[in-house]
Order: structure tokens, then sequence, then C-alpha cells
């Protein structure tokens, strides 16, 4: 079912690449993966690497607290009008994946309340391996998991691991404390992923968020053109 | 028309929003009102002879060609804490999202015209049955199943219920619901035939109104409403 751009009102096609006036929309990158594994402080990293060269906001969806959203506003990593809280109802990967309608009410809003936009960020709950953002509300998603939750997830695969847009393994610097092997990370990590890109970073240390903004704005500049 | 459209609006699944509300069970677990399968029973019995036959009473107005506009009106007079008209709305907007894209109509857009940020959710569930070419009856059925439906499957989540045991109830709450939706279709008869809008019910459940309104201030719940 498609309702052509010319349709008046809000917009009724979630994976439209236009708003009901006709402008493109921003690029909406989901960020996905396992609790603790450090999404909203990559979300954080990169509002810092991002924000003096984009307009952008975020939505962060909690499983049962405001905690992500009020971290970052806390932080100051953006105002807060461009800061949106979804409330998921005990299931993180319903919101994003098969009932999307409340995050498309808050990003269509942040468009229309602080746009335009540039770039939405569209942070996930934490949730499970199979976690993964549907295409009607995302244009493009990271998986984001960390050298201490094991180092065999990269092995065992599973959608988020092995679809994402890109994959990040965060925490680095914790590695040889937890005794997890990064080489094997990244090979297992390219077995299951093929072509797609992985990035290993630590956000203590100097590099920071640097290659994941860097595909960010890869990803930005293809949207554009 | 086809009935099995029926199934399609009726379907937990279908992505309206509606899996992150509770229809206030959460309120009453904490509360200590809701512990086992038989106190849920008794609430949803509560919800259903109240906000489930008010709500299906609109939902068959809308559904018979009564101006939703005024509809709208009538449900917020029916809905004294702010908390729950807010959730009606957004639910209702969320609901416009899937109607529109699944069973479009000029009715349909008129109204998300009317209501950019959602009308109460049991007008847009009547008309979305309008356009997907059901009967009044269908809509009340819809509306009514709901009102029992959500706190059924949210107190699965909440208590650690039995899923036999949830299931059960509604099983058993079904000749009620049959006497619900007639009574609804009944009252949207009056009011399409003698144009009084006050022949809808307005059967209120203040204990639902005052814990909805509490819920809303938690700083820690696992559902918006």
């Amino acid at each position: 079912m498609h309702l052509d751009h010319t349709h008046s009102g809000p917009a009724a096609v979630s994976a439209d690449a236009h708003r009901p006036d006709g402008t493109r929309r921003a690029l909406r990158v989901g960020l996905g993966g396992p609790v603790g594994s450090g999404k909203t402080a990559t979300v954080a990293a990169l509002c810092r690497a991002l924000r003096d060269e984009l307009s952008l906001a975020v939505v962060t969806n909690d499983i049962y607290t405001r905690e992500d959203a009020e971290f970052l506003l806390r932080e100051a990593v953006l105002p807060p009008e461009r800061i949106a809280a979804v409330e998921t109802g005990a299931c993180p990967h319903t919101a994003i994946r098969d009932d999307i309608s409340a995050n498309l009410e808050a990003v269509e809003d942040l468009e229309d309340e602080v746009g335009p936009l540039d770039l939405i960020l569209v942070e996930s709950g934490g949730d499970n391996l199979t976690a993964t953002f549907s295409k009607g509300l995302v244009d493009a998603q990271i998986f984001v998991i960390d050298v201490a939750g094991g180092d065999d997830i990269p092995r065992k695969g599973g959608p988020g691991v092995a679809t994402a847009d890109l994959l990040v393994v965060n925490k680095t610097d914790l590695a040889p404390y937890v005794g997890s092997d990064l080489a094997r990370m990244a090979a297992d990590a390219e077995a299951q992923r093929g072509e797609l890109p992985v990035v290993l970073q630590s956000l203590r240390q100097e590099a920071g968020v640097r290659d994941v903004a860097d595909w960010v704005r890869g990803r930005l500049a293809a949207w554009a053109a | 028309m086809s009935r099995a459209a029926l199934l399609v609006l009726a379907d937990g699944r279908f992505p309206a929003g509606g899996h992150a509300h509770s229809g206030g069970v959460e309120a009453a677990v904490r509360a200590g009102r809701v512990t086992a399968a038989a106190d849920l029973a008794e609430f949803c019995r509560g919800r259903l002879h109240t906000t489930g036959l008010v709500s299906a009473a609109l939902a068959a107005a809308a559904a018979l060609g009564t101006d939703p506009v005024a509809l709208d009106a009538a449900a917020d007079a029916r809905t004294p804490a702010p908390a729950l008209r807010t959730a009606a709305r957004r639910l209702g907007r969320q609901l416009m999202r899937a109607a529109r894209a699944t069973w479009p109509s000029p009715e349909l857009d008129a109204l998300a015209r009317a209501f950019p940020k959602g009308a109460h959710q049991p007008v847009v569930l009547g008309l979305t049955a309008r356009s997907a070419g059901l009967e009044p009856q269908d809509a009340a059925y819809c509306a009514a199943y709901e009102s029992v439906g959500g706190p059924a499957t949210a107190a699965v989540r909440l208590l650690g219920l039995d899923p036999f045991d949830a299931t059960g109830v509604l099983a058993r709450l079904a000749p009620e619901l049959d006497r619900v939706a007639d009574r609804a279709v009944e009252a949207a008869r009056e009011v399409r035939d003698e144009g009084r809008l006050d022949a809808l019910p307005a059967a209120s459940a203040p204990l639902l109104e005052l814990t909805a309104q509490a819920h809303a201030g938690w700083p820690v719940r696992l559902f918006a409403s």
C-alpha cells in the first residue's frame, strides 16, 4: 500500500523518504544491542562529535525508566528539545521492530518541532541478540556489543551481529581484564558478516567514537546524494 | 465487506501501539489489587462494563457514520483524567497511522487532519472499521475486546501469570462481551436516529481514572498507562 507524496495530512507511510511538505526527511540511524554494551555512551559520543556539523536529534527507548534520556540530558550532549523518550511496555524489541508506531511519532514530532534535521539517532532499550530495527523505522542500524559480554558473541552470530549495517565491539580497553581475545572477536565477526563493516572501539581512548562517526558521515553523504 | 478484516483489526499484533499500555493493570498490580487470575477476572469485568462499554459505543457510533469530531468531544467528556486523555489520543494517533496504511479512506484522512496529534482511540477505531468495510457491531466488539485483552496481556508480563489462566479469563468473559457489544450498538443507533450524543453511555470507573493519573507520575514503570 502506498500513499503518494501529494497526500495531505500527516505522513502515513513510514519508510517514505519525504516529509508531507515534500522535503527530504532526516536520515534515521538505529542503535541496538544487549544491556550495558554502551549504546547510550556511544550515542552521547556521537552527539558530541557531530553536533557542530549537523542538525541532529535523539530518540531513546527505555524499558522501564527515562534513565537513558535523562543521562543524555544531564550530559547536555544536545539541547533538551532534541531528545525524546519513547515508552516501550516491557518489550523494547516490539517498539523498534513489530510495532514501530510510537517511534515513528517521536521522529516525526522531532522533525516538526526542532527541524529541519539531518540525522536522528534512535536508541533501542537494551535487549537480546535477536533484536533488530524495522526498515520502516530506520535507514541504517548499528549493533553495539562489548568485550566484557563474552568474546564468543560474534561467533554465535544472530540477527543483530550478522546483519546490522555496522557492528561495534565496544570497551576494547577492558579486553585484558576480562580475558577477551579481540583478534578472535574480529575474525569471528568477519566470518559472520562478510563485507559488512566492524568497528572495535574504546570510548575511553583517544580515538573514541571517531570510526563510528565517520561511518555515520558516510551514510549521510549517501542519503543526501 | 470482508468479515476477515475484523481478525486483522482485532489482532494483538496489529501495529497500533497497544503493547505499551496496561489499561490500568500495572497500577492495580502495584497496589496489590490484582495478584492472580481471579483478581484479573474481576478487574477485566469492571473495565469491560465501564471503559469498555463507553469505548465500544464510541467506536460503533463512528462506524455508523456519526461525526467523529463530535464523538471525540464526547470521549473527552467521558475521560476525566488528563493522563487517560493523553493516552487515548496517543493511541488514536498510532492507530490512525496503521489504519491509513492498511485501509486508506478520505474519512480517515479528514480525521487525521482535524487531529494531527491524535483523536480518541475508540473514535479512530470505529472509523477504521468503517474504512475496512466492517459493521458497527464489529467495531464495538473490537473496542470491548481491547478493553480486556490489553490488561490480560499486561498482567501476564507483570505477574508472571500463567498465560493459559489469563486467556481463560478472557474466554469466560465472552458472553459479557457479547452483551456489551450489543448495548454499544444500540446506543450508537440511538445517537444516529435521535441525533443525541448523550445517548452514548457514560459509565465511569473512578479508580481507573485516579490510579492512571498517579501512574503517569511514577518514575519507574513498565507500561505507558
